[in-house]
């Protein structure tokens, strides 16, 4: 047994609102350079939708994330013996206007325009060439747009959906829709490590951070197509590609990433989980119905003794356990089953796992009307407005029952809620769905408190990073770091000129 | 001195001393920079039809300069057969038209897009130039010279080793016709701008991701921590 620790995430999308705060706060620290500002480390789709870039999720276009391939599995975009032979061009790269070509107004315009019947106006530049660009799309182009028949309608999601669940999908009356924020999923089989000739991307041992070393990168651009979840960008200025870092200078200082940090809805839980490297190939060859199976049971139990030791033997601090017995993903995750990775049939292990919606179960009476009865205002799933089927393709590789039981959980947390608050729950009625989810009263108190009223320290749990020692551990004095600036020592430290 | 020695004599030497070191002060002191600078990113199409003929075609005639080079009279046994040395001037040519071709729609991609004019820098215009120099005067000898690949073998592969081990024999090449002399020492000017130009990128092909495992982690330091679990 390998063990790790991990740093991962939980995002409840029940809770989002749809702000793109967290977008904002991760652009303004990381990505408002020259070169980045087409990339949203952190970006918030509307589901159903195309997201960004448009049609991330259909690999037959972007050859992302790995396949079966006999046993085992291998990458879609290319194996070892065509990564050479297509390195000089990448036929599966995509392209800037897959994403946007990004923009800014000429504002000096409206002050140095001459004196005139019109008023001037700010046009539109290009970023990249300083030209003139109509703006024909760009990040989040169909924000709340669910219903629109030009970008929900091509949502790679729609796959087996029956005709009339698709219609029903953009009746305007039933139109319904919720959010996805993304960030990268830091996953534990990375798609984008395994392409990169260079080796400039990696694993940090320590927490699991995938990043990405500039000084390594050279440009030969398959992390790009071999992320399923595009979230490896090229920077069109310096030559290298970028990546979300999950802030991991903010970890290390003991605070949560901007992200996470700055997220009103406070849908976002972060906290360490163990896992058993030794198992990652064989789990993420496992058939696709067994996938989300696997995925649970290579992350250990951290209260295990026997896991533990192991820990302390793989060279995890005992530290970090202690940190990941606190871990809030590891309650949704493990112990009530209720988070799930996103696409988890593109095997690359994601570490990032959302809790699905259940608000739009709101029940279908006829003609465009709703149950909003206060008796059955969660009325069955078979009338939910979002297609079973839909959230399977997202959450589940296409398995309706996995994704059922996770929103026969949140009914139950609501039901036992409202029989505490309000007390008409029908007698039997609690019992019967307590039965069918495994779930107890302490459980679903315990949920509920964690979803609804957490504090800050609750969702997240930052491990200690030890970055007063790291200095340590990069060199033999710790005093060679003295007066450098800069992460890791990137620059020299200010000194005389000879 | 003489101009021949000076050109011949002195000035490979002054390319290739610049080309080692500034690669080495690059590479220590900004390896940042080190990339390939792929614009793909921008444009894609065209960078298709350019970049793979001219990178297969420089490959292919790099390989057959450096087998001329390592064993030359493999060259010379070769052509002592009129037909043969027909197909050796033949393939040669056909590769020359391959990295022409590339080159030429490299370039007009270069100044066609307005994307591609914003990523171009003045050391990619000089390089795109020796290139073009390189692979025109190439081309031209294997046109107007049908024993150009016996006079590689013969005159010019012993002067590059009378380069190499420090005899330089700048009679071996200064006789030879213009276009095979400006071919020479644009090659030299080619390896001169290696260090200040986006040619560093052949200098980092990644060999090692032949055989390394899918899966890279990177530890500050990993030991055995002794806690209150063992």
């Amino acid at each position: 047994m390998d063990v790790r620790a991990q740093v991962s995430m939980t995002f409840h999308l029940d809770k989002c609102i749809g702000c793109h705060t967290c977008s904002v706060a991760c652009k303004n620290i990381w990505t408002d350079r020259e070169g980045t500002e087409y990339m949203w480390w952190n970006n918030v789709e509307t589901k159903p939708g195309t997201g960004y870039p448009t049609k991330w999720e259909d690999q037959e276009q972007y050859k992302g994330g790995w396949q079966p391939k006999g046993e085992t599995i291998q990458l879609r975009v290319a194996n070892k013996a065509s990564t050479f032979a297509n390195i000089f061009h990448q036929p599966h790269l995509p392209t800037i206007d897959d994403y946007y070509e990004p923009w800014t107004y000429k504002y000096s315009d409206l002050f140095d325009s001459p004196e005139g019947d019109d008023q001037p106006t700010a046009r539109p530049v290009s970023l990249i060439t300083g030209e003139h660009i109509d703006i024909n799309s760009g990040p989040n182009w169909d924000d709340d747009l669910s219903g629109s028949m030009i970008y929900a309608a091509n949502d790679p999601n729609f796959n087996g959906l029956t005709a009339g669940q698709k219609e029903a999908f953009f009746e305007l009356e039933r139109m319904v829709l919720y959010y996805l924020p993304r960030i990268c999923n830091h996953c534990l089989n990375p798609a984008c490590v395994a392409s990169c000739p260079s080796g400039a991307l990696h694993k940090r041992g320590e927490d699991g951070i995938v990043l990405l070393d500039q000084e390594v990168c050279r440009a030969w651009r398959f992390c790009i197509s071999a992320c399923p979840y595009k979230k490896s960008y090229f920077n069109w200025k310096t030559g290298k590609s970028e990546k979300c870092i999950l802030c991991f200078p903010r970890l290390e200082s003991g605070q949560p990433p901007a992200c996470f940090h700055s997220c009103v809805g406070r849908i976002r839980y972060l906290g360490v989980v163990l896992y058993d490297a030794d198992k990652i190939e064989a789990y993420a060859s496992a058939p696709e119905s067994e996938l989300l199976e696997r995925q649970r049971d290579m992350i250990l139990d951290p209260h295990d003794p026997e896991v533990i030791k192991a820990a302390e033997e793989s060279g995890v601090h005992f530290s970090m356990v202690e940190s990941a017995q606190k871990s809030p993903v590891y309650k949704f995750v493990k112990e009530w089953k209720m988070a799930l990775p996103l696409h988890p049939e593109f095997r690359t292990l994601p570490m990032l796992f959302y809790i699905p919606p259940l608000l739009p179960v709101l029940g279908y009476i006829e003609k465009g009307l709703y149950n909003v009865d206060t008796n059955d205002y969660f009325t069955s799933l078979d009338k939910a407005r979002v297609p079973l089927k839909y959230l399977a393709n997202m959450f589940t590789a296409g398995n309706e029952e996995q994704i059922q039981g996770v929103l026969e959980k949140l009914l139950a947390v609501r039901t036992y809620r409202r029989a505490e608050e309000v007390g008409d729950v029908e007698a039997g009625k609690l019992e019967e769905m307590f039965k069918k989810t495994g779930l107890t009263a302490e459980m679903c108190e315990e949920i509920f408190r964690l979803t609804a009223l957490p504090t800050y320290e609750e969702r997240f749990v930052v491990p200690p990073m030890h970055r007063e020692a790291a200095a340590e551990l990069l060199a033999e004095d710790a005093y060679d770091f003295k007066a450098e600036v800069g992460i890791g020592g990137f620059k020299d430290r200010p000194g005389r000129g000879s | 001195m003489t101009s021949d020695q000076l050109l011949f004599g002195v000035f490979p030497y002054l390319c290739i001393i610049i080309a080692i070191g500034g690669s080495i002060w690059r590479f220590t002191s900004d390896r940042f920079s080190y990339s390939s600078l792929s614009s793909q990113f921008l444009e894609s199409k065209q960078l298709f039809w350019g970049s793979v003929a001219w990178h297969y075609g420089i490959l292919g005639i790099l390989t057959v300069h450096l087998v001329g080079l390592l064993i030359p009279d493999s060259i010379l046994w070769w052509n002592t057969v009129p037909m043969r040395m027909y197909v050796m001037e033949v393939t040669g040519f056909t590769l020359a038209l391959f990295t022409l071709v590339g080159l030429l729609f490299l370039i007009y991609r270069r100044f066609r897009h307005a994307r591609i004019r914003a990523v171009t820098s003045r050391m990619d215009l000089v390089l795109l130039g020796v290139l073009l120099i390189q692979v025109v005067t190439g081309l031209g000898i294997a046109i107007f010279y049908r024993w150009g690949s016996s006079w590689y073998a013969a005159y010019a592969v012993p002067y590059l080793w009378s380069i190499f081990t420090l005899k330089p024999n700048v009679s071996l090449v200064s006789n030879l016709p213009w276009l095979v002399n400006i071919h020479i020492l644009n090659a030299f000017v080619m390896i001169l701008i290696i260090p200040f130009t986006r040619l560093v990128h052949f200098l980092s092909v990644p060999v090692e991701f032949a055989w390394r495992p899918n899966q890279l982690v990177r530890w500050y330091k990993r030991e055995k921590v002794v806690g209150p679990g063992v």
